[in-house]
């Protein structure tokens, strides 16, 4: 009875969706697990700071100016005797504080709106399409620093403006999965079974829906964390002397060609973040094409 | 000789004709803009009685998976009822307001899909969705739908239930989630199930051994089938009675048997002589009449009957005749204006009906 042999292929193993995504039974592949370590390390280490760094971020050594990188500074110090690797590990964190802030708050609402202009279609889909694509076609990078000229330099104008435009992405992406979505049989079952369509869109839709908007996340992750690095390296970030990446490098720039290290190895910890995430991105959106039962 | 043997091959299940239980009348489903529409199903008229297996046949595009959408009102944008009644149980399926159509599709109706590799979702677990609708449709508590899903999952013929609820739909094969979505919809013991070509994605042993459990779960629960189908096998096997249509109407509706044995329609007719015969391979002289010509777009208006321009028995007459069905037997119509016809080939569905047995008897469910 050949019907009811379960599909054990390999490639029907492979787990898909949200929880597949974690709970997948074969070993995820190499470069991902490269990924998850590089990541894992740097926010381990920025979450330790405190344990981890030698001395306070903003300790003043004024004896021990632009030394180059040592057992006692693995990073060297700056200008003003200041540890760079401690102030990198206090300024990751800061980072990675305020970037997974601003990307997985809107990550979720922009998913949530998306599936409902999807799913209902009609004029609720004109009105939210409308509104986030005029978010996505207006440059992102103007509205963050125009926010910023109204709440003054810092880490709010961050805060606020960066969700006030990312969830158009992901609403946009969420919608048009919905638009396939709504027609697969599926949710015409959640229809036929007599579910409210509050349950269709919540229960069955969205967990489907996260998937790719969380790979996308990946992405957005990184070009989030450039341009609080970018902000502040433009003075409008966060404010010296708080470490913050942007902040150590724009600082350090002066001194590219006598201290090369100050804003070089923060600079590399700052690439080495965006590379792992990016390989775990990449390893989400291949087990999708593989997993892949639509 | 063909007549008893289409009769041997269905259960032999009385047709308890009393009270209907669903009934379509005059049903009229439109797309595209209302000052130009396109009328996917035109005028159809059919019902269903207690505990009846009805069986709806037609090509592709005739409308047949649309009639049977509406019954649930699972119609969606761009696409509306136009006009007609549904009734079920005596209740006005069109007039009922939100929260009753839901009540109504949540206990009295289920619904099971053409495609089983798209029908349940994909990143939940077979058995949650199964108890999701037991906790959510029947108020059920988390252990009890657990305990009630197991049973349901063990009665659709899936073994080892208890480890296959936690399965998600890729793991399982086309017929395993098949079965599991009949699971899903007959939870409630709905008193109709609409099965929307449910076995055309599988291969002919599933497919049998998927009719043989709707069989089943029909006489147990007492329920009523409407089953769409564009396979006269399949029609044959679990059917009481069938309703054939075409371009949007229905162009026949009576008994399996004398549908078989003796259709009153040239299209009944020509779908049956289209059939292959199980044996024509031995025997090699015949050969299979194709019906000449395309199936109506929906664009096209067609004065009088919809299948006289591909009709070989068409004549000037039947250009303006109504599609109206008329009574030719007991329980028996037809919408074909000739009658009767005939072109002294008496015993056309002989070699149809002998080709019903290339699906297996499936009197027992085989494999349980």
């Amino acid at each position: 009875m050949s019907a009811t042999v379960p599909a054990t292929t390999p490639a029907a193993r492979r787990r898909i969706g949200l929880r597949g995504l974690f709970a997948g039974r074969t070993r995820p592949p190499l470069p991902v697990l490269i990924g998850i370590g590089i990541v894992g390390v740097i926010a381990l280490a920025s979450l330790l700071a405190p344990l981890i760094a030698p001395y306070p971020p903003d300790k003043l050594d004024f004896l021990n100016q632009l030394q180059a990188p040592s057992f006692s500074h693995l990073m060297g110090t700056d200008d003003a005797g200041r540890d760079v690797f401690s102030r990198t590990l206090y300024g990751m964190r800061v980072d990675l504080g305020i970037v997974l802030l601003v990307t997985y708050v809107p990550m979720p609402l922009g998913v949530l709106i998306g599936a409902v202009a999807g799913y209902f279609g009609g004029i609720v889909d004109t009105v939210v399409s409308r509104v986030a694509d005029t978010m996505i076609a207006f440059p992102f990078i103007v509205l963050v620093i125009a926010i910023i000229a109204i709440v003054g330099p810092g880490l709010t104008g961050v805060l606020i403006g960066v969700p006030i435009a990312a969830w158009a992405l992901y609403a946009r992406l969420a919608r048009s999965e919905m638009l396939v979505m709504r027609e697969q049989q599926f949710m015409l079952a959640t229809t036929a079974l007599g579910y409210t369509k509050r349950r269709a869109i919540l229960r069955h839709a969205v967990p489907n829906l996260m998937r790719s908007s969380l790979i996308y996340s990946t992405v957005d992750l990184v070009v989030n964390l450039l341009l609080l690095a970018g902000l502040s390296y433009l003075g409008l970030g966060q404010q010296p002397p708080g470490a913050e990446l942007g902040t150590i490098i724009a600082g350090g720039q002066a001194y590219l060609l006598s201290a090369w290290w100050i804003a070089t190895l923060p600079g590399l910890v700052l690439v080495a973040f965006g590379v792992g995430v990016g390989l775990i991105g990449d390893g989400l959106s291949d087990g999708r094409m593989r997993g892949g039962a639509s | 000789m063909s007549v008893n043997t289409v009769v041997e091959g269905a259960p032999a299940t009385p047709v308890a004709a009393n009270a209907p239980l669903l009934e379509i009348e005059r049903l009229r489903v439109e797309f595209g803009p209302a000052d130009a529409p396109l009328a996917a199903v035109k005028d159809v008229t059919l019902s269903v009685a207690k505990g009846e297996v009805l069986g709806l046949i037609g090509e592709s595009g005739s409308g047949k998976s649309l009639t049977c959408r509406s019954a649930l009102r699972l119609i969606h944008q761009p696409g509306r009822i136009a006009s007609g009644s549904i009734r079920f149980d005596g209740r006005d399926v069109l007039g009922l307001s939100g929260s009753e159509l839901r009540a109504m599709r949540a206990r009295e109706m289920g619904m099971v899909f053409q495609d089983p590799f798209s029908s349940l979702n994909p990143v939940f677990r077979v058995g949650e969705q199964v108890a999701e609708t037991l906790r959510v449709n029947l108020g059920m508590s988390k252990k009890a739908a657990r305990a009630e899903t197991v049973g349901l999952l063990g009665n659709v013929g899936i073994p080892e239930p208890e480890r296959r609820y936690l399965s998600y739909p890729h793991e399982l094969s086309g017929g395993m989630r098949q079965r599991i979505m009949i699971a899903l919809a007959t939870a409630p013991k709905p008193r109709l199930l609409i099965a929307d070509e449910p076995t055309t994605a599988l291969d002919v042993t599933t497919q049998a051994q998927i009719l043989a459990l709707l069989a089943r779960l029909r006489s147990e629960n007492g329920m009523a089938v409407l089953l769409v189908s564009h396979d006269f096998g399949v029609i044959a096997q679990v059917c009481d009675r069938v309703a054939v249509m075409y371009g949007g109407h229905i162009v026949e509706t009576g008994p399996v048997e004398a549908m078989y044995s003796a259709p009153q329609h040239p299209y009944t007719r020509a779908l049956l002589e289209s059939v292959p015969a199980l044996d024509a391979a031995v025997r090699g002289s015949e050969r299979r009449t194709a019906i000449p010509g395309q199936p109506p777009e929906l664009s096209e208006q067609i004065a009088g009957c919809v299948f006289a321009p591909r009709c070989r028995f068409a004549q000037e007459s039947c250009k303006s005749a109504s599609m109206r069905l008329e009574q030719v037997g007991e329980a028996h119509a037809s919408a074909c204006p000739v009658r009767p016809f005939a072109d002294g080939r008496a015993g056309a569905g002989g070699a149809a009906a002998t080709a019903v047995r290339v699906v297996p008897d499936v009197a027992e469910e085989a494999g349980r």
